[in-house]
């Protein structure tokens, strides 16, 4: 593998979209893609500090927990095929992950990789140090010092490009903003420069377009009689084929599962977006609000006119801390009087967690099949269930009184109402995440380059 | 008759603010839509699921409206006490609305 010559188009190819996702479609891609580029984003906003957590038990972890199965289907073909890799798979320990991809590659009898690490979004020191307010609460982070577990700020594209320059055949990054994981290879395989705004724009949307998979080619989308999808069992995930101008063609490998549509672009265009005319990137403020999208053949649809305006001054950080314990429990009542056994098994829990006086920060009661998803405003006039399942959740500054929670759920069998069945109950640990804005003066990005 | 009949749309999620987007099927149906889902309209559906503001961006290009909706997910995705943590599901409470049909 080396440094990619400048094309008239490259292909890029998503092997994840977060990181549980399916493997055999990235496997797929490898195989029949065609791409120069394949990228796995796999971090959600509370993952890393997840990853930090298994850091701080074992120094050579903490990062993506799927990374050998990864690497283990994708690595060899990948590697004869020339696909270059760029993934946030190095999760809270990019260095550790990528002396892992090395090992790993040599196992596997590839002995040319060339691995780069991508640090410097770990910036917990200065966040601590430092004198900021959460965006959200307005709280000052001190007042959460010993209780804050990861501060990671969203780099952009160039550290990525920097290792793709040095010739890099897997580029692992931590905290690095998802669209600018594809942006990188297209910055440097087209040589754009960093302030032109309009193609860092478009970049943005073909970044933005594939970071999620499948949801581009037809996952999250099927509604049946609505809209009908082909083979979800079999979703292939997308290829972007990209021109010079960051004009893109979003489409899959033939006859796998799923479609590419002008709907299904157009949902994954707006996902997790606000003001389309300002999406906040590291590199650029994107504007989406001039897209289009055409269909140009069958799973075949061109999109353009992404446009941008100059990036940020500062650089969004997520700080994640620990926020007391989410303590629940369920409990099902079936059958005709089903829906006044469960409200009834509801007040029984209200009164029980008053008479031992167990101390809840906040209370939900839930009626799941009724109220659990819209609240009762919009249950109202709805046709009664014949079957319900009761589910109660609080959160707790203390494991002891969260487990109770799940206990007083539990005791419903042989205390509460009749014919209760399949209770559960779960206490769970919450890293709450908000976020602090930094100069961009503050951070500094750094390679490491492993192997070849 | 229902929105759905006439949109979709995919929710996502920020934070303690939601989007959800709606999409024509048909582009010609888009100033239709402009006109009568307005955020009074889509305001009043999702009483007590939304607690915040709601803000409508406007899509021509794609034929598509763009719904925030602030303080919709208690406390955000990472300490909700919500079965739905993200909200994910409320795209098909939105597209659930009744809209005048298109003449």
């Amino acid at each position: 593998m080396s440094t990619a010559t400048p094309s008239r188009t490259i292909r890029i190819g998503t092997g994840a979209g977060y990181s549980g996702d399916r493997i055999e479609p990235a496997v797929q891609l490898v195989e029949q893609g065609a791409l120069d580029y394949l990228v796995f984003e796999c971090l959600a906003e509370r993952t890393i500090a997840l990853a930090q957590q298994a850091r701080r038990r074992d120094a050579s972890l903490g990062y993506d927990p799927l990374l050998e199965a990864r690497w283990r289907a994708v690595l060899p073909l990948a590697a004869k095929r020339g696909v270059r890799i760029v993934t946030n798979m190095g999760a809270a320990n990019p260095l550790a992950a990528a002396r892992k991809t090395l090992e790993l590659a040599r196992a596997l009898g590839i002995d040319t990789l060339r691995i780069a690490a991508v640090t410097g979004d770990d910036v917990l020191d200065v966040v601590q140090a430092g004198d900021y307010r959460f965006e959200e609460s307005g709280e000052p982070v001190a007042a959460f010092k010993n209780r804050i577990v990861a501060a990671n700020a969203y780099l952009g594209a160039q550290p990525i490009v920097d290792a793709l320059q040095a010739g890099a055949d897997v580029v692992l990054t931590g905290r690095v903003a998802d669209p600018a994981l594809f942006l990188a290879p297209l910055v440097h395989a087209f040589g754009w420069s960093m302030d032109d705004w309009d193609r860092l724009g478009q970049g943005t949307v073909v970044g933005h377009l594939l970071e999620c998979a499948g949801q581009i080619t037809g996952g999250y989308f099927a509604d049946p009689g609505i809209k009908d999808v082909p083979n979800l069992a079999r979703l292939g995930f997308p290829i972007g084929e990209v021109g010079e101008d960051g004009s893109v063609v979003i489409t899959k490998v033939p006859h796998a599962g799923g479609c590419v549509t002008e709907a299904t672009c157009k949902e994954q265009l707006l996902y997790e977006i606000h003001d389309p005319k300002r999406y906040l990137q590291p590199d650029v403020v994107a504007d989406f609000s001039r897209v289009t999208i055409k269909q140009r053949g069958a799973d075949t649809v061109a999109v353009t006119g992404g446009r941008g305006t100059p990036r940020p001054g500062t650089l969004k950080t997520s700080v994640a801390y620990v926020d007391g314990f989410i303590g629940e429990g369920q409990i099902s009542y079936g059958g005709s009087g089903a829906l006044a056994r469960a409200r009834l098994a509801l007040d029984i829990v209200r009164d029980r967690l008053a008479l031992r006086g167990i101390a809840v920060r906040e209370l939900r009661c839930d009626l799941i099949g009724v109220d659990s998803l819209y609240g009762s405003a919009r249950a109202a006039n709805q046709p009664e269930p014949y079957e319900v399942r009761v589910r109660v959740a609080a959160r707790c500054d203390s494991i002891e009184e969260a487990v109770q929670i799940g206990n007083e759920v539990e005791t419903l069998y042989t205390n509460g109402p009749a014919g209760g069945g399949g209770a559960t109950k779960s206490v769970r640990e919450v890293i709450a995440v908000q976020s602090v804005l930094l100069p961009r003066e503050a951070i500094t990005p750094s390679i490491e380059i492993f192997g070849k | 008759m229902k929105l759905r009949e006439l949109a979709h749309g995919r929710t996502g999620d920020k934070g303690d603010t939601l989007n959800v987007s709606v999409i024509c099927f048909d582009a010609r149906v888009y100033p239709h839509l402009l006109r009568h889902l307005t955020v009074e309209h889509v305001k009043s559906h999702l009483q007590g699921v939304v607690r915040g503001e709601v803000r409508r961006y406007e899509l021509p290009a794609i034929g598509a409206l763009n719904f925030v909706l602030e303080h919709a997910l208690g406390g955000g995705v990472t300490r909700s006490l919500a079965l739905d943590a993200h909200g994910k599901s409320l795209s098909a409470a939105l597209l659930d609305i009744d809209i005048e049909p298109p003449v």
